[in-house]
């Protein structure tokens, strides 16, 4: 719900901008941010209903996507209708083989319609010509997602190098090097165009902090590479600088994207809340991933001022695990704990999140993934167990 | 609680059985002489048993029991096993032979997976009950809410009444009790409902208590599902379609006044929020429900700008759904398309009063009032009622109203209560006796009462087709 409130807010964060004195030169910063201002294809001028929610029950856009995705939310689902969740989904298959972009398109006007999804990571391939675009890009540039956030908990149960980990990853989801946008401009020399713009730089930035301040957390570290893009890097480092000038209350600092790998690898308990830009998003998050367990733990959530896509935070397909019954749901679940927060069924995630973390830290039914004996069914239906053992929701308690 | 969790049970049991573990069950309640004169001795007891049991009934007060009626699943057909269950239930228990099995309380299915990983399956998870509001209202509503009420005590559903009684012509009405049903539709978000009936002359208040809990509760969204029921013959069989009506706005604004004497003006408002919300139901419906397509009924000819943007919104919506189809009809066309050529529509969606038409019209074309289930939803809230709504007062306490509707409008809360499987067997067996055709009652050409159509529903819940 942040997310939906957090553009809204963004003339007032524009209006101390303009008096400010700016480090580097401004000219210059400027006239980039102006020139790359790049056209969204998000729907300028068409109406945006309201979410699909009617009698207290909420419709949800599922896309199952590839590898262990449609597994996965089959278990989401089923556990849902076990657990008497008010959810019912529109299921929208995304088939990544053909060239033609209508399905993720019908998907798209699926999650218009709803307002939320729960996602499976569609798959990409590298051999088709470069007018193929990656689905999931594509979504999240559309629906204007701008916002990934990611938040890393060690979990006690799972054996991990480093012990009690809390970092919440925002990443923004929509520009920077997933502009899509490269060519050969002479032959054997391809340009590759990473955009900033400080609109985007802004709002995420917002975004970081209102939910650090939501949170309680103290600190919000910048990751950038602005020693080398001095331009587009220092756009967004200055537009985080902007915008923590208005959170007092809030620790800001920045720090360069491969010390800060290094750093989290060996010293991860120093970050608290971290903002950067897409592609640093990505290495970042995976790297936080790995620290608190591997891909299958870690759940993700993409917020747009409208929308809201769930998905895994490290959006692999899991191509070679798939049909085996042996990935770990835990991040699928968790993240269909996120969507239920979203839609305010507080109640029903609490019970699922709940019946997760006991059946990871307590039963320590594990898959093979993080060192276990256990099949995803098996895991799926442990936390059943525990839902059951925690005596039944009443209409009473919703 | 524990009544509910030995209906639970019931389902499991043989009926000589049930027997037994009702009557306990009652007693432990502290309900025993209501419950004495509920018996309804098997006729698959024998004689000296029966005798048997009603002298253990004074004697069975004990808290035993509560653990005892686990065991008696062990029981097979033999009377000696009966009586061994009796000698438990007594406190003789150590006699009945064999390792006691433990069956779940619930009553809802567990998954298939969920079944597989357990010889023991665990209590169910919603062995809970769903609190629903029920308002009877006017007429023949609280027959009809009797006829729900046994269905489900005899199905063991789940489910528990809070009934208020509100009623314009009894003089059970004031903001008081309206209040009383708005507090209660806050927790349990389900009500089911009968017609509150509205006296036609004006008693100073131009809103009905029906329209002001509907404004109250924002039941924008109103839905007949109009079905042939196989085995009735009308005139047009096999129908199928949905009629969608706008219901907080439109002509039922209750914005009536003299402007010059001897003139009044009675405004229909049309707003543009509310149109897109009624269409985009409407076409969340259609996609939830597998339809193919949604037809918008209007009379934009004459009234151009009230009908003509509920028109523009719905239009704006269907972009939103390139995969289903939709079109536009004039209301007046509608009505006689729709008793001429029926199957050419698939969802209607329209204005409040077109809608109110075209809900009675549809429902007398599989056979009237008594036969369609309605539903009205906000973002919030469902009730359920019947699809054509009148009090059908000339009929009250003669024991022919046709429960048909409401009982599948009970069904149709079961779904939305996630009760999958009881909304099955309800709409099921209702559908079965219809269709057997021997139990029906006067509005479908039968003799039967209300009571024996009951009594039928009941007799064929457990025997679902294979």
């Amino acid at each position: 719900m942040a997310a939906s409130s957090a553009a809204l807010s963004l003339p007032k964060v524009f209006r101390p901008v303009l008096g400010l004195g700016r480090s580097g030169n401004p000219a210059k910063v400027w006239a980039a941010a102006a020139s790359c201002r790049r056209e969204k294809s998000t729907f300028v001028g068409r109406i945006i209903p309201p979410p699909a929610k009617y009698g207290g029950r909420h419709t949800v856009t599922l896309i199952p996507g590839d590898g262990i995705g449609p597994e996965l939310l089959n278990h989401v689902r089923e556990l849902f209708r076990f657990s008497c969740v008010p959810v019912d989904f529109e299921v929208v298959n995304v088939n990544s083989s053909v060239a033609t972009e209508d399905d993720i398109h019908n998907a798209i006007t699926a999650i218009r319609r709803n307002g939320v999804a729960l996602k499976g990571n569609i798959e990409t391939n590298h051999n088709m010509p470069p007018s193929h675009k990656s689905r999931n890009n594509l979504l999240r540039t559309s629906l204007d997602l701008f916002a990934n956030m990611m938040h890393c908990q060690s979990l006690p149960g799972v054996q991990t190098r480093h012990k009690n980990i809390d970092i919440i990853i925002i990443r923004e989801n929509t520009e920077g090097e997933y502009s899509s946008l490269e060519h050969e401009s002479v032959s054997g020399v391809v340009e590759s165009l990473k955009i900033i713009t400080r609109y985007n730089s802004l709002r995420i930035a917002d975004y970081a902090f209102r939910l650090a301040r939501e949170k309680g957390r103290r600190r919000v570290t910048a990751v950038h590479k602005a020693n080398i893009m001095k331009l587009a890097d220092g756009l967004f480092l200055q537009c985080c600088k902007e915008v923590a000038s208005g959170y007092p209350d809030i620790q800001f600092d920045s720090m360069i994207v491969d010390n800060t790998t290094m750093q989290l690898v060996s010293k991860p308990h120093q970050f608290d809340v971290m903002v950067m830009p897409n592609l640093y998003g990505n290495v970042v998050s995976n790297v936080c991933a790995g620290l608190v367990g591997g891909p299958g733990l870690v759940p993700g959530a993409n917020y747009g001022t409208n929308y809201a896509v769930f998905e895994t935070a490290t959006r692999n397909t899991g191509k070679s695990i798939a049909d085996k019954n042996i990935a770990n749901p835990t991040a699928m679940l968790l993240a269909s704990c996120l969507m239920l927060d979203h839609l305010r069924l507080h109640d029903y995630a609490n019970m699922i999140r709940g019946a997760v973390l006991t059946t990871m830290n307590e039963t320590r039914l594990h898959t093979a993934d993080i060192g276990g004996q256990g099949t995803t069914s098996e895991v799926v239906q442990s936390v059943m167990k525990n839902i059951q053992s925690g005596g039944p929701l009443t209409t009473e308690q919703i | 609680m524990f009544c509910s969790a030995v209906q639970g049970e019931f389902g499991r049991l043989k009926r000589a059985e049930r027997f037994v573990l009702r009557s306990s069950a009652l007693l432990q309640t502290q309900k025993a002489r209501t419950c004495l004169s509920e018996v309804n001795l098997s006729n698959k007891i024998p004689n000296v048993f029966r005798s048997c049991l009603l002298s253990c009934f004074f004697l069975c007060f004990s808290p035993s029991l509560l653990t005892s009626y686990r065991y008696v699943t062990v029981v097979g057909k033999h009377p000696r096993y009966k009586i061994a269950v009796f000698l438990h239930i007594c406190g003789f228990g150590d006699r009945v032979s064999g390792p006691p099995r433990f069956q779940p309380l619930g009553a809802r299915a567990l998954s298939l997976t969920a079944a597989q990983s357990s010889a023991e399956a665990p209590p169910a998870r919603a062995d809970s009950t769903f609190k629903v509001t029920m308002v009877p209202g006017d007429g023949v509503g609280p027959e009809l809410m009797t006829a729900v009420k046994e269905v489900f005590k005899a199905g063991d559903v789940p489910v528990e009444f809070e009934e208020f009684h509100l009623s314009e012509v009894q003089n059970m009405a004031s903001e008081d009790k309206l209040d009383q049903v708005l507090t209660s539709m806050k927790g349990n978000r389900v009500a089911i409902k009968g017609k509150i009936h509205t006296p036609m002359e004006y008693k100073g208040e131009l809103a009905s208590y029906e329209m002001r809990l509907r404004r109250k509760l924002d039941l924008f969204a109103n839905v007949v599902h109009v079905n042939s029921l196989p085995g009735y013959n009308t005139r047009h069989n096999n129908l199928d379609l949905v009629i969608i009506r706008e219901q907080t706005e439109g002509e039922y604004s209750s914005l009536e006044h003299e402007s010059v004497k001897g003139v009044i003006e009675c405004l229909k408002i049309i707003t543009r929020e509310k149109s897109r919300r009624i269409a985009k139901f409407a076409f969340d419906y259609a996609t939830k429900k597998g339809r193919k397509k949604v037809t918008a009924v209007h009379k934009a000819n004459i009234m151009k700008l009230g009908d003509g943007l509920f028109l523009q919104s719905c239009a704006e919506i269907a972009e939103l759904y390139p995969k289903i189809k939709y079109e536009n009809i004039i209301i007046d066309n509608c009505c006689m398309q729709l008793v001429q050529n029926p199957y050419q529509f698939d969802v209607l969606v329209m204005p409040n009063l077109y809608g109110n038409i075209i809900d009675n019209l549809a429902a007398g074309l599989v056979g009237g009032a008594g036969v369609v289930p309605g539903e009205s939803y906000s973002a919030e809230y469902a009730v359920f009622e019947t699809g054509a709504r009148h009090p059908f007062a000339q009929a009250v306490g003669r024991n022919i109203a046709n429960p048909t509707a409401m009982l599948l409008s009970a069904a149709n809360m079961l779904r939305h209560l996630n009760l999958e499987y009881h909304s099955n067997m309800v709409s099921e067996a209702v559908k079965k006796v219809i269709k057997q055709g021997k139990v029906r009652t006067r509005d479908l050409g039968g003799y039967s009462t209300t009571s024996d159509f009951v009594r039928a529903v009941v007799a064929n819940l457990r025997y679902r087709p294979v």
